[in-house]
């Protein structure tokens, strides 16, 4: 079975170095996989596309077209990259309220490599105290290592002990591990009875309450 | 006039009591104006020819439609044909028993011209106002329901649930008119668990289809249908469904276009969206000619099979009465009657008309009288002598009652 990778970019330059980190991530994430005989596609999707579609997703409640495909790529997905920049310390704006608008069950137990860009290396510890709590929440499963990236490893002023490529290297190996060893996502279409009522009738429901609202 | 003899299809208004500013004249009515309004609306569907009208409940500005029952008491009482109902009636935080005794009084005084939408409510304060959880929003419609079911047709009744003091020997006055319970529709937007409530009563589904694409109502609907004939009720297309609708008609959709944009763009409900190209393009609301709501409203019945309610949302966002009014003229006289010829084709003899309390009685006692329950002189209370009404056999056999 074919595992799907999203790989989103939150960049909002074109071309961004965002989109360059995530370029370069999903690319030894696949180098990986292969080595380990996992049938593999990804799908880099650019949150600047689909900005107002985001806002208005904010305003209305539902995913105009283009976002909804997205959407449904991402819940669809065995795994997540996700990129962004650190703007005033935290991950973008549009970043969060792409997430704010996606629902709430779609990343649930789907692995995540967290990585972000920013102008100096004093920005790095964002991907842990910003990005990876917003995944817990969303019962996400981010693997250990996160990828930062300062303007820095562009060129040659880049850290030349753990240059940024030995750090790609490391993640996307944990997250091929991650793949390697786990069943394809089967997700339960939510309208399917099998999915609220586990086989039984409503009748069950009468007598024992469902707990969510 | 329109074709009122095919029952098949019912057409319709549904309100959600906004007190919206006037984004034209900068003008906010005030709560007197548009209670005084609302039944004027409701007068002109009747006269327009249409036959429902539905207001919804809420509890906060700015709303005025605390108290539905009241209101369409009011307008049983000054219309002959117009069938009342809600969207909705709040089954998580009203009092089960309540709901059941108020719309029962409702189903009598409007002779039968009455029936009501059951929603959870969508405005998180109101589950604490009234001491509830918004969390606990699904299991309280399920249980509530389930009792508000049972209090509608059984004369006793004894309950102990989760959410409400227990009932023991309880009856609930009065009993529903001709002893047949108003219809019951249920609402839901996103809520898998209520289509099959619905299906699992037999009742009807009710999709607002008004705030998003309509493919995102198909998979309820479609849920909806085939669990109602998982349940034992029907075929699914003879499950009773009703869809919402929003439209703004002007003889030119160019005119349409510019008198409704300054409506659209200030609503508390897309304003500062999308534009209203792009949201008519992605949802059901249509702004322009007559004849480009009969085709948009024509087709649902391609995404969601045969229905039987239709009711537009045209009462809001600030339109002035004069221009609800207009509105309302151009459903009943251009846009109604064309619906009804068209949607009467092609449709499959084994689909359902219209729900109506008329329909009902017939269902439940054929050619035979409908019970008219008595009750019998008051023994102070319910729990010792059986049933209360005379035509029930007691705990003592039926000769205990005379």
């Amino acid at each position: 079975m074919t595992r799907k990778i999203a790989v989103v970019s939150a960049g909002l330059s074109d071309p961004s170095s965002t989109r360059m980190l995530a370029d370069k991530i999903v690319k030894a994430v696949l180098a990986e996989l292969d080595v380990r005989d996992v049938r593999r596609e990804a799908r880099v999707l650019e949150l600047r596309d689909v900005a107002h579609d985001i806002t208005n997703n904010l305003l209305t409640g539902f995913a105009p077209k283009a976002l909804a495909e997205i959407n449904a790529y991402v819940a669809g997905a065995d795994a997540l990259i996700a990129v962004t920049p650190i703007f005033s310390t935290s991950y973008s704006g549009l970043f969060k309220s792409w997430l704010d608008a996606l629902d709430r069950e779609a990343l649930e137990g789907t692995p995540v490599l967290l990585a972000a860009t920013a102008g100096t290396a004093r920005h790095s510890l964002a991907i842990d105290y910003a990005m990876r709590p917003l995944f817990t929440y969303l019962h996400a499963e981010p693997i250990s290592t996160g990828v930062f990236a300062a303007s820095s490893d562009w060129g040659a002023e880049a850290d030349q002990v753990a240059p940024l490529q030995k750090r790609i290297d490391r993640a996307a190996r944990e997250l091929a591990d991650r793949l390697a060893g786990s069943v394809a996502k089967q997700k339960l279409d939510p309208y399917d009875p099998e999915a609220y009522l586990d086989g039984g009738s409503f009748a069950d429901l009468l007598t024992d309450l469902p707990t969510r609202g | 006039m329109s074709d009122t003899t095919w029952q098949g299809m019912q057409f319709g208004l549904m309100s959600v009591s906004d007190i919206t500013r006037n984004p034209v004249t900068g003008e906010t009515p005030s709560e007197a104006q548009r209670i005084r309004d609302i039944v004027t609306i409701a007068k002109h569907a009747e006269q327009a020819g249409l036959d429902v009208f539905a207001i919804g409940e809420h509890h906060n500005p700015p709303f005025f439609s605390s108290s539905p029952t009241t209101t369409l008491a009011y307008i049983a009482a000054q219309t002959e044909r117009i069938i009342l109902s809600t969207s909705t009636t709040l089954i998580t935080t009203n009092d089960p028993v309540r709901i059941a005794e108020e719309y029962a009084m409702l189903q009598h005084l409007a002779g039968g011209r009455s029936d009501l939408m059951m929603g959870r409510g969508n405005t998180g304060p109101v589950y604490p106002w009234f001491g509830k959880d918004i969390r606990q929003g699904l299991p309280l419609a399920i249980e509530n329901y389930q009792l508000l079911h049972r209090l509608w047709r059984e004369d006793v009744v004894d309950f102990e649930g989760k959410f409400r003091t227990a009932l023991n020997g309880f009856t609930s006055t009065p009993r529903p008119l001709d002893d047949v319970p108003p219809f019951v529709w249920h609402g839901s937007i996103r809520t898998p668990e209520i289509a099959e409530q619905a299906a699992y009563y037999g009742d009807g589904f009710f999709a607002n289809n008004i705030f998003w694409p309509k493919e995102h109502y198909q998979r309820l609907i479609g849920l909806y249908r085939q669990r109602f004939a998982h349940y034992g009720h029907g075929a699914p297309e003879e499950a009773i469904v009703g869809l919402g609708g929003q439209a703004f008609m002007a003889n030119s959709s160019q005119d349409a276009v510019d008198q409704f944009r300054p409506y659209f763009n200030a609503a508390p409900v897309y304003g500062n969206g999308p534009s209203m190209e792009d949201f008519t393009e992605m949802t059901p609301l249509t702004v322009g000619s007559p004849q480009q709501v009969i085709d948009r409203y024509a087709a649902m019945r391609d995404t969601f099979g045969d229905y039987q309610r239709q009711l537009f949302l045209m009462d809001h966002a600030g339109l002035p009465l004069k221009i609800v009014l207009e509105q309302i003229d151009f459903l009943g006289q251009d846009v109604v009657p064309v619906l009804r010829r068209e949607l009467q084709k092609d449709r499959p003899a084994n689909v359902p008309d219209g729900p109506t309390h008329a329909a009902l009685v017939t269902a439940k006692y054929g050619d035979a009288t409908p019970r008219q329950p008595r009750p019998n002189a008051n023994r102070g209370d319910n729990v010792t002598g059986g049933s209360p009404y005379q035509d029930s056999e007691s705990a003592f056999g039926k000769a205990a009652n005379k």
